[in-house]
């Protein structure tokens, strides 16, 4: 309705003639019609008067005296920049190469002279029908070109919302590269990291199915999840099974995400490693050799609670091992034949590479080269993981405690862990959570984590299912002792793990107790050589000389009872200011 | 079309075969393949044998079939999937879900 409301409104037309008899024949037929009209007598006047009226639609005389048709139409036109302003020569010039000059001058059309009143009336309503829609182009053009700029800074705050969410971990340690472009979460794609309280380090890169808004909403739950039970100590496996079922739960069927989750161990020297619909990820040794880890499982969001399979593989990997996970951006990068860079692409790409050259620099040059452009791989996330050395290795600063007065002081906790749940239930996160409620071992809470770690993975493996350590030394023994630890935890019986944890004040901190039993046959920890001298430690049936070394340099002291199958250590922490012997002699 | 539907002879399978790229453009053909479709359906055979390409969205339609189909209940196979096609379904562990020929 409003555009044929404006297409019978009066038009406001410049028109330009010379003589002066034509003119006023012209004006007062225009006035006729309805329109308003202003008239100049040649070029200069008509381009000083289209400035000052902005008129709809300009006629124009050819022939003019002190500046012609054909530079006025220039100047109009350039004046008129992105509006569209018909205009119409009126001329009785007839040779072909004339009129031809009036169109390349910026003419759209002619008239003849002497004017018919029908096809001037005619190509006036013509030329403001194209002038409407133009008009009407431009409009939302600029509509469009406005949500736009809308749309990307709306995506700019959202990003950064994300980020701070996100971005929390050790994505920036040193032994972790990324792409990741700088809106790739409105792709769909994530990458997280954090260090575990353990030490090591977790890593999660997924892709959600779709673009924009709903992929990036479901990525917030997601790093919510990841840092959060990350930093409390869960394992992956743990955090895959709660992302599962949180996207089974929020995300529309037909919606999911495929991801990795990686557990690295730079201790123990192995990688956990977990696909779930994401491309192969590739582990190259330090050798130089390729291993391909495959996805084995579903994706994230698709199966319900109880089908969800979060069994992590666990691989040796020795400091130097480097291992690339991507998303299937990578893959589907084309170049201009349209081709796609493919796993093929991959294999290309690390095979050529020069020894010296970091596969993710090769897979990142490699999709360059082929895609053709520099620094254009914007809709694809890589990652690499290079595995080191634990000693000079820390990714996880102290923290400062908020104040050492606060929280429980005095307290004393005993849980006991048995049967069956043995074998599918982790009690470290609970039980670092209750230490963590005391502010002055907060800043420890990696110490903590790991004496507690330490503990129960020996009364778990070489107590409750007599795994003998020494099978661990060699790569065959290796596959061999999680084999068997796999499944003698399937079929425990008569068995717990108890810890007794008991904390006090002393007048310069606080000390914690913890003591660990084992329903295990304990061991001869009187002869054990790392016990009966400081000397090096040999290979000892229960307890390795490493773990048990560990415990001794955390904690105050470290003593057996019984049988060797009840162990008490005690850990002292300080206000701060307060320097104990332990904390003097490690620093100095 | 790039989907077409047909009964089998049994009379209780549905056939849903799909042409070219089987990707987010093919929604609402590949939903109106089977929403409509009557009481007597019990099997689903997704026929593959024409499609050259197959993206996540279209794994999440396949997703959708299933629910629809009766969700861990549901009996459907997908066939004649070229190279290409298999691989993203073995990638993403579909055979889990689906009987894949």
């Amino acid at each position: 309705m409003e555009e044929s409301v404006a297409e019978n409104r009066p038009l406001r037309i410049l028109i330009a003639d010379d003589s002066d008899s034509d003119r006023l024949i012209l004006k007062t037929l225009l006035k006729r019609l309805g329109h308003r009209v202003f008239d100049a007598a040649n070029g200069l006047e008509a381009v000083a008067l289209f400035r000052d009226t902005t008129p709809d639609i300009v006629l124009l005389d050819a022939l003019m005296p002190r500046m012609d048709g054909m530079e006025a139409a220039r100047q109009i036109k350039s004046l008129a920049g992105e509006r569209m302003v018909p205009l119409i020569f009126l001329t009785s010039l007839s040779e072909a190469s004339a009129l031809a000059r009036c169109l390349e001058a910026g003419g759209d059309d002619f008239l003849s002279k002497p004017y018919n009143r029908v096809i001037i009336e005619a190509k006036i309503n013509a030329f403001n029908r194209m002038r409407l829609m133009h008009q009407t182009l431009s409009d939302q053009r600029d509509i469009i070109r406005e949500r736009n700029r809308q749309l990307l800074e709306e995506q700019e705050v959202a990003k950064r919302v994300f980020d701070n969410v996100a971005h929390t971990g050790c994505l920036d340690a040193a032994n972790i590269r990324y792409h990741a472009s700088p809106l790739s979460i409105f792709n769909g794609d994530v990458l997280f990291a954090s260090p575990r309280p353990a030490g090591g380090m977790l890593i999660f890169i997924g892709d959600f199915t779709g673009h924009g808004l709903p992929a990036a909403i479901g990525a917030m739950p997601v790093a919510e999840i990841f840092y959060g039970m990350a930093s409390k100590g869960f394992n992956g496996a743990d955090v895959l099974r709660e992302i599962n079922q949180k996207l089974k739960r929020i995300l529309p069927t037909g919606m999911f995400c495929c991801g990795a989750m990686i557990e690295a161990d730079f201790k123990l020297n192995q990688l956990q490693i977990w696909n779930g619909g994401l491309p192969d990820g590739w582990l190259i040794r330090s050798t130089g050799e390729p291993e391909i880890l495959p996805s084995r499982h579903l994706p994230l969001g698709i199966r319900s609670p109880e089908q969800f399979d979060a069994e992590m593989d666990t691989i040796g990997a020795v400091p130097g091992d480097r291992l690339l996970m991507m998303t299937d951006g990578v893959l589907e990068s084309g170049n201009a034949a349209g081709e796609v860079f493919g796993e093929a692409g991959i294999l290309r790409a690390l095979e050529s590479s020069e020894s010296a050259q970091h596969p993710f620099d090769a897979v990142i040059d490699g999709v360059q080269r082929f895609t053709g452009s520099q620094g254009d791989a914007d809709d694809l996330t890589l990652c690499s993981l290079e595995m080191v050395d634990e000693a000079g290795f820390s990714v996880l600063p102290d923290r400062v405690p908020p104040s050492a007065l606060a929280g429980p002081t005095e307290w004393r906790c005993i849980y006991e862990v048995r049967e069956r749940t043995l074998g599918d239930f982790s009690p470290l996160p609970l039980l670092l959570h209750i230490c963590m409620e005391v502010p002055g071992l907060r800043r420890k809470s990696g110490e903590i984590y790991t004496l507690l770690a330490e503990l129960y993975n020996n009364a778990l493996e070489h107590g409750v299912l007599e795994l003998p350590s020494e099978w661990k030394h060699t790569s065959d023994g290796f596959d061999r002792y999680y084999e068997e630890r796999r499944r003698r935890l399937g079929r425990i019986e008569g068995h717990f793990i108890r810890f007794s944890l008991h904390h006090s004040m002393k007048p310069s901190g606080g000390r914690l107790r913890v003591i660990c039993e084992d329903s295990g046959p304990g061991f001869d920890f009187h002869n054990h050589p790392v016990l009966v001298s400081g000397d090096k430690p040999r290979v000892a049936a229960r307890y390795a000389g490493r773990g048990l070394l560990l415990l001794k340099r955390l904690s105050e002291s470290v003593t057996f009872h019984h049988q060797g199958n009840h162990v008490e250590i005690v850990y002292d922490w300080h206000f701060p200011g307060a320097v104990s012997e332990r904390e003097a002699a490690v620093q100095s | 079309m790039p989907i077409q539907t047909r009964r089998g002879e049994d009379g209780q399978t549905l056939i849903i075969s799909i042409e070219g790229r089987f990707d987010f453009s093919t929604h609402q053909a590949f939903r109106d393949a089977y929403e409509h479709g009557d009481q007597a359906i019990r099997y689903y055979i997704v026929d593959l044998s024409g499609t050259t390409y197959l993206d996540s969205s279209a794994l999440g339609m396949l997703l959708l079939l299933r629910d629809y189909a009766g969700g861990d209940s549901a009996r459907i196979t997908i066939e004649n999937c070229n190279n290409d096609v298999r691989r993203i379904l073995t990638i993403s562990n579909f055979e889990q879900l689906f009987a894949i020929r």
